[in-house]
């Protein structure tokens, strides 16, 4: 996918052959941008109290994403497999399933256990609601959990989708209609695949104009908690199942996520098909534009003006907006990663006069381009967009785009140091750097903190290739 | 301080204790469903004993997941190309699963080969190549014919056994290899190394030492790997095989086909790194070898010793917990921990077999924690059973330490630092000095709740007398 009006010099898609299957996708990736969706299925259950993720498939799916989460969040993610033999995949799981959630119980006495399946289970066809619904009726251990199921082949959709599709499971599977018993209405908030830290401050800023918030997911506390006295089976924190039940409820649903925005059907979707919960579809909260419509939908939501706590924040990031501008203007940035992210990036990107020439993300919704110019009309024309991109394509760009920085995970470093470019680290996964779990950009104070990096790096990268070696600037 | 964390009855003769008698233990298994097993699929085995061959193409033919978190994560070293640190997948979508891969499997490896000019390809099979039905044999052997390189099929799909399996896969594939080049010119005294994946340079280090004993390493094959080499290696006299684990098959059909003989080795810890010399010496029958040999060792011990010393004062009586993929690392550990003072409260591995917990039962002191196949519970439990100071293992039990307080050594490959050689026995120590003595641990909930009745003296002072 490309703008318009892109430059005719920059390679398109591989090239493909007459009586190829299917042409739209290239032949190989190299050096992905993205992951895996049973990865973001994980994460989203590691937000819901008391959850233990449980993958449907090979040992190995639910090793590397352990460790690939570990690596980030610097924290016990523990997920569970129901560990196929070759029997199981001629025979079917349901032994291995049943006994995998048989010891999930014993061990963890969790309250939820999030299944997600994999490419080997989809493959073979595995008819999970069922051997959900068989485990139920036979279990006849004390205390069983809920359980929520998500479908979640790695063929299909990045990381992304896994996180949203889980989302919206445990959603579909829990939120149950209005409750006889009186209590003040919560807002719904769909935050997407956020930093434990911005999904602490998200918090905060909700919380000051006084109404009650459930966020699903919430892993502000599982993934970035504290020392521990004694092992905690499942960490503490997270969003209880009662204030999910209680989402049919809600007095408005909050979706982050300018890609998702364009999804039929979502959490929040299925909260205002079946409870009439109002929904507002925004990007993430990230720069002055996107946080002020996040603090509009607040305000309609808690019927209430925006605190002035709020405002001092929004004041302070207009300020370093204007401090920094001219270090910013006119450059270019590279940004890559999930397509929300990218979209909500580049939108701010925008507002600082920074320009995103290329917005590639691993994904392929079809709705990047339009999510980012429906945001950022200004951009029209002047920036190439990718989807289904990896950082092999990205390379074969790079050199012709001159960018002066690079946004997104670690994933990007080899990149960036091969051309001596500033990388600022943020998004999924950032496996280089201690404090990746508080890597902050949403409101107007988390933007503060991501505009501080990016000017601070370009600075940085002044100075270091400065001959004289200025020590005031 | 005891957990009240259970132990799952299918897992109870999974777990043994040193100077207690009982039956054989329970190993070699598949994982316990749901168990939460450190393990993980064939797939990661044969990734990670051919990963570090750096002038091939590593293709994963599946969905984006394997070859994503596959991808420049282990500490493997390269003296040349870096081919082998990207990440190559032929991305499977829905429509390839439906209607088959070969094709665009196909046509991936005539693109790659052509943009990259690797000496050899290798194609990893994952879990859905195994249910499609793709005939990924037949591909490589039709893209070997056009390409002139060899395109060796891996046989890796995750759910057909264990990583172990997967290290057999890799050493079929790795045995087509083998033999095709020529071995002119290869001195009588000379080895393959094998199982060593060079990580942070440590295949170097070890080269170094036999170089300075007169014997040639014709090829390193899993370390710093490159496949002319590998093509040629079947010129040696000897295989010396570390991780025995993954790449004891290989030498057993090379010992079968060639004759080549195999003699299981460490090079993990003082003991252990001088063993390894002194046999590969006496196995040559060379008295002037093994002169060389005792005094590369004697040279090299005099350059660390001192220090060790130092760093063992302040260490002795700390108690370890281990737990590692293959057993004879845990031999190997358990012996360098008590150069430094320290004993080994509990030791597991991932992959051992009945031998090799009956050795650790014998090695390891009376009371003792031998365990196959954990997981993050059970070991838990046993580091605070057992008030563990030291936890060595991989990314994945480092949080578990972390969060109980308890230090940390990465002894596996993702780790960037060289443990291997009498120089990574220093280095090992400083890794464990650093994270045991640190003074950070006198903040930590568990820590500061038992202080009052230790004899606490401030970790810090005592660690940097040492080091000064």
């Amino acid at each position: 996918m490309s703008c318009s009006s892109c430059k005719p010099s920059l390679p398109g898609p591989a090239l493909v052959n007459e009586g190829d299957e299917h042409p739209e996708f290239p032949s190989s990736s190299t050096n992905p941008c993205k992951l895996c969706t049973p990865l973001g299925a994980c994460l989203a259950f590691k937000g819901i109290a008391g959850t233990v993720p449980l993958l449907h498939g090979s040992q190995g799916c639910a090793t590397y994403i352990r460790r690939y989460m570990i690596s980030h969040f610097r924290e016990p993610v523990d997920i569970a497999s129901s560990n196929f033999s070759e029997d199981s995949a001629v025979f079917g799981g349901r032994k291995n399933l049943h006994t995998a959630l048989e010891n999930v119980t014993r061990q963890y006495k969790p309250a939820m256990v999030g299944v997600a399946t994999t490419c080997l289970s989809e493959t073979m066809g595995e008819n999970m609601p069922m051997l959900l619904g068989e485990y139920r009726a036979e279990a006849t251990q004390e205390g069983q959990p809920a359980l929520v199921h998500v479908s979640t082949p790695s063929f299909k959709g990045t990381h992304a989708e896994g996180f949203h599709a889980a989302v919206r499971a445990i959603v579909e599977t829990l939120a149950a209609p209005r409750s006889t018993l009186e209590r003040l209405a919560p807002i719904a908030l769909m935050p997407g695949m956020v930093s434990p830290a911005d999904l602490r401050h998200l918090r905060d800023l909700v919380s000051w104009w006084g109404v009650p918030a459930t966020f699903v997911p919430d892993y502000s506390e599982t993934l970035d908690g504290g020392s521990w006295s004694n092992y905690e089976r499942m960490p503490s924190g997270g969003t209880s199942l009662d204030e999910i039940r209680a989402l049919g409820s809600a007095r408005a649903t909050i979706e982050c996520g300018l890609v998702l925005a364009g999804e039929k059907s979502t959490a929040g979707t299925h909260l205002a098909a079946k409870f009439g919960v109002r929904l507002h579809r925004l990007g993430l909260p990230i720069g002055l534009r996107q946080t002020d419509l996040f603090c509009g939908a607040m305000e309609e939501a808690a019927n209430a003006v925006i605190p002035e706590r709020v405002e001092r924040e929004r004041g302070r990031l207009i300020d370093a907006y204007v401090d920094a501008h001219k270090y910013l203007s006119g450059r270019k940035a590279i940004v890559y990663g999930e397509e929300d992210l990218v979209a909500s990036l580049a939108v701010f990107l925008a507002e600082i006069g920074v320009w995103p020439v290329l917005c590639a993300a691993g994904g392929r919704s079809g709705r990047l381009e339009s999510a980012i110019l429906g945001a950022a009309p200004e951009l029209k024309g002047r920036i190439e967009v990718r989807e289904g991109s990896d950082f092999g394509e990205i390379e074969t760009q790079i050199a012709e785009l001159k960018p002066d920085l690079l946004i997104g995970s670690s994933k990007g470093y080899k990149l960036a140091r091969s051309l001596g470019l500033p990388l600022v680290r943020c998004g999924f996964p950032v496996h280089d750097r201690i404090g990746s779990q508080r890597i902050q950009m949403l409101g107007y104070t988390g933007t503060l903190q991501l505009f501080d990096c990016i000017v601070n790096a370009l600075l940085e990268k002044k100075q270091e290739d400065s001959e004289i070696g200025y020590s005031y600037l | 301080m005891s957990s009240d964390i259970d132990i799952l009855p299918s897992r109870t003769a999974s777990i043994a204790e040193a100077g207690r008698a009982g039956g054989p233990m329970k190993c070699g298994k598949v994982s316990v469903a749901g168990s939460v097993s450190q393990r993980a699929c064939v797939f990661c085995g044969s990734r990670v004993v051919l990963y570090p061959i750096a002038d091939a193409l590593h293709v994963v033919h599946g969905p984006i997941g394997c070859a994503a978190y596959t991808w420049d994560i282990r500490g493997a070293q390269s003296s040349g190309p870096q081919l082998f640190r990207n990440s190559f997948s032929t991305d499977l979508q829905e429509l390839d699963v439906i209607y088959g891969g070969e094709k665009k499997l196909e046509r991936a490896l005539l693109e790659l080969i052509a943009k990259h000019q690797p000496k050899a390809a290798f194609v990893y099979s994952t879990c859905i190549v195994g249910l499609i039905g793709d005939d990924v044999s037949a591909v490589c052997k039709r893209v070997a014919a056009a390409t002139s390189i060899p395109v060796l099929s891996v046989a890796s799909e995750g759910f057909k056994g264990t990583k172990k399996d997967g290290y057999r896969a890799a050493c079929e594939a790795l045995y087509k290899l083998i033999g095709t080049g020529d071995a002119a010119g290869i001195s009588k005294h000379s080895i393959n190394l094998m199982g060593d994946f060079n990580i942070a340079g440590e295949s170097w280090v070890i080269c170094e030492y036999f170089e300075r004993m007169g014997v040639e390493v014709v090829a390193t094959i899993t370390g710093d790997g490159r496949v002319d080499a590998i093509r040629r290696c079947h010129g040696a006299r000897l295989n010396l095989v570390q991780c025995s684990g993954s790449m004891t098959h290989l030498a057993k059909k090379m010992e079968a086909e060639h004759g080549i003989p195999l003699k299981r080795v460490s090079f993990f810890g003082i003991e252990d790194m001088a063993a390894a010399l002194y046999e590969t010496a006496k196995f040559f029958g060379s008295e002037e070898l093994m002169e060389r040999a005792r005094a590369v060792v004697s040279e090299e011990v005099a350059k660390i010793f001192p220090q060790l010393r130092a760093w063992r004062a302040d260490l002795e009586g700390k108690k370890a917990a281990i737990y590692v993929g293959g057993a004879f690392k845990a031999f190997s550990l358990v012996r360098a921990l008590r150069t430094i003072g320290m004993t080994t409260a509990v030791v597991g591995t991932q992959t051992g077999d009945a031998d090799d917990y009956n050795q650790l039962r014998e090695m390891c002191d009376p009371g003792t924690i031998i365990v196959d196949d954990s997981n993050p519970l059970e070991l838990a439990k046993f580091c605070l059973e057992q008030d563990i100071d030291l936890f060595i293992g991989g990314v994945k039990e480092r949080p578990i330490a972390y969060k109980l307080g308890i230090g940390f050594c990465d002894h596996n490959h993702e780790r960037k630092e060289c443990l291997a050689g009498f120089v990574g026995m220093l280095n090992f120590a400083r890794e464990v000095h650093a994270t045991v003595m640190s003074p950070v641990w006198n903040y930590v909930p568990r820590r500061a709740r038992r202080m009052p009745n230790a004899e606490c003296r401030t970790a810090n002072d005592r660690g940097e007398e040492a080091v000064a």
